[in-house]
């Protein structure tokens, strides 16, 4: 049972964050992992996980935003279920990731930030992330995919559809 | 998972152990793990700091500092606890090493910082990681479990009474938090913008403590300094700067790949021999070295050119991350620097105005440059912005966008001349990059 008895947390990331903002020389040392940890559970940084993060740290509202925006995998809005990352940066862009990143605006329908109508998707074109050997790479939530091509999309895509069938996840299309 | 890569070349020491399972802590033991951490409690700081001095084993971060001269510097005495910090934000683009050492030998990072503890005497250690690198900190979540599970980590470690704890620690998207100061501030719940120097962290650090940071490739090879011995370890590399290295050699070549080598191998052999040369047998136009922020050479200047900080120093490039992104004859170097400078402009934290307003102005110049619209003014005037962004700022992120754009403008002049008066890039099919 989580010490903040008015969660929007789910009871083990709760339970989580107790032991986190313990664990540090100083308290607000939790502050990013929580936010990230947050939104991989809620979706995105809502005011209502703003206030419980910083009532759990102990700051203002206005302090967390302050350093939530400047991070740049922390968002302010839903992203669809599975955030496809396309890397452009320069060993990637030398192997071809601008083709990569128009097969998937292509094939979703999207553009860079865009969200399928479904929520299954959203689609980001973003800075390396350290995959340069195994270029072009990217990324779809914390999943990494590595030595792509334009061809590899349509596969790629139909995996994240089959775990969404297989999980249940209704569509509000 | 990302693919390993083997050459004849290669001398292994920091991947020893990779595709073996030694993620797997019984494992790491087996092949002989912990041991040097072990020989460390039992020799004490002093020793520790000689041998990491004897062993010429400089910052692979990209600055290429002496470790054991900068773990010297860290006070005796010290009112405040004293941190070592590892810092695995790993951003520059073209680096990818810390990836696969997070990956297949998450034990010699714990290992390395057991060893930086016991060498300034601080009983706490971090281990930063960036926020896209969530299954490798799962990795070392599970590593850091079982060091505490073995005994190995704790208020008494390997039976002694020296206590050492290590905490894992996200990152949450930022290439500034790779600055040291910019990491500290992250760690303690805040934007990541840099701080003053001085004071050094050494001195005034984590929590104002003294604390210690070095990259994860820097730690890692720790324990193998004090396994082989420092003059053993010393002798594989060149004149002061001993060891190898892990080259991510990425971009237009045959295969691409991390190869560990002798510090001082040669940069041409690393392209043509260790990589296979440049893809589909085109022709060589540039390469860049050592990450994203590292000016560019030609094929001229990479001839008897040994791959370490001193002569990679003096043939007026950087050695830094040991990124070599290797570029085609078929590349638009106009948009290169474009992409390069879009990416800095992105990164910048608007700390300093230089690098802020430096890093905009540089895009916009080049968009504009690139799109055909430029004028032969332009070519000077960002040089002129590059050059005043140089030394001007908190951190190096100011100079880490500027020097690689004087160095296209000033090694490709002509082909920047090339895009002017409404002509079309002669290369390219992507003339604007979309923001990201």
């Amino acid at each position: 049972m989580s010490n903040e008895t008015m969660t929007i947390f789910s009871p083990k990331l709760a339970a989580r964050f107790d032991a986190l903002v313990q664990k540090y020389p100083a308290r607000r040392s939790a502050l990013v992992p929580m936010l990230l940890y947050a939104q991989d559970e809620i979706g995105y940084l809502s005011d209502a996980v703003i206030a419980e993060v910083a009532a759990r740290i102990g700051i203002t509202e206005l302090d967390v935003r302050n350093v939530a925006t400047y991070y740049s995998m922390l968002r302010f809005k839903p992203a669809g279920k599975f955030n496809v990352q396309v890397c452009t940066n320069i060993s990637c862009m030398l192997r071809g990731a601008y083709d990569l990143f128009e097969r998937f605006q292509d094939e979703l329908g999207i553009g860079h930030k865009g969200v399928t109508t479904d929520g299954l998707f959203s689609l980001e074109e973003v800075e390396c992330i350290g995959a340069c050997c195994w270029a072009p790479a990217i990324q779809v939530n914390y999943d990494f995919h590595d030595e792509l091509n334009p061809d590899s999309v349509p596969g790629i895509l139909a995996e994240y559809r089959g775990k969404a069938k297989a999980e249940g996840t209704v569509s509000h299309a | 998972m990302p693919r390993l890569v083997s050459h004849p070349d290669e001398v292994k020491i920091v991947t020893r152990r990779f595709g073996q399972g030694a993620a797997n802590i019984d494992r790491y033991v087996e092949l002989g793990g912990y041991e040097a951490a072990k020989k460390c409690l039992a020799q004490g700081p002093e020793w520790i700091i000689n041998e990491m001095k004897a062993s010429n084993l400089r910052g692979r971060g990209g600055a290429g500092f002496a470790t054991g001269l900068k773990w010297s510097f860290v006070p005796k005495q010290s009112a405040k606890p004293k941190y070592v910090l590892v810092n695995g934000d790993e951003s520059e683009p073209g680096t990818c090493k810390d990836h696969l050492i997070f990956l297949h030998d998450p034990h010699s990072i714990i290992e390395g910082t057991i060893i930086a503890g016991l060498a300034i005497g601080a009983k706490l250690g971090f281990i930063y990681l960036r926020g896209e690198y969530r299954y490798l900190l799962e990795i070392m979540e599970k590593a850091v479990a079982d060091a505490y599970a073995k005994g190995f980590l704790g208020k008494n470690i390997f039976g002694s009474d020296t206590e050492f704890q290590v905490i894992t620690q996200t990152g949450a998207g930022a290439y500034e938090v790779g600055e040291e100061s910019a990491l500290m501030e992250s760690l303690e719940g805040k934007r990541g913008v840099p701080r003053i120097k001085p004071p050094f962290p050494a001195v005034v650090g984590l929590y104002g403590g003294p604390t210690v940071i070095n990259n994860a490739e820097t730690i890692a090879t720790v324990p193998h300094v004090i396994s082989m011995g420092a003059a053993a370890y010393a002798a594989v590399g060149s004149e002061r700067n001993g060891g190898t290295r892990l080259f991510g050699v990425s971009g237009h070549v045959e295969r691409p790949g991390v190869y560990e080598l002798p510090m001082g191998y040669n940069l041409k052999k690393i392209i043509y021999d260790v990589a296979g040369g440049v893809r589909g047998g085109r022709k060589l136009k540039a390469v860049v070295p050592g990450g994203s922020s590292t000016p560019v050479l030609l094929p001229e200047e990479i001839e008897n050119l040994g791959m370490d900080f001193d002569q990679v120093g003096k043939a007026g490039s950087m050695l830094g991350s040991g990124g070599v992104v290797v570029i085609d004859d078929q590349t638009c170097i106009v948009e290169f620097a474009l992409r390069t400078i879009s990416f800095y402009q992105h990164e910048s934290c608007g700390w300093c105005i230089p690098c802020r307003e430096g890093t905009d102005w540089l895009k916009k110049s080049l968009t504009r440059f690139h799109a055909g619209f430029g004028t032969a003014k332009d070519i000077d005037n960002i040089q002129y912005l590059a050059e005043n962004m140089l030394g001007r700022t908190f951190c190096p992120l100011g100079d880490a966008a500027a020097m690689p754009t004087l160095g296209f403008v000033k090694k490709f002049r002509k082909e920047f001349e090339d895009h002017l008066n409404g002509k079309p890039c002669p290369f390219a099919k992507h003339v604007e990059v979309a923001v990201v």
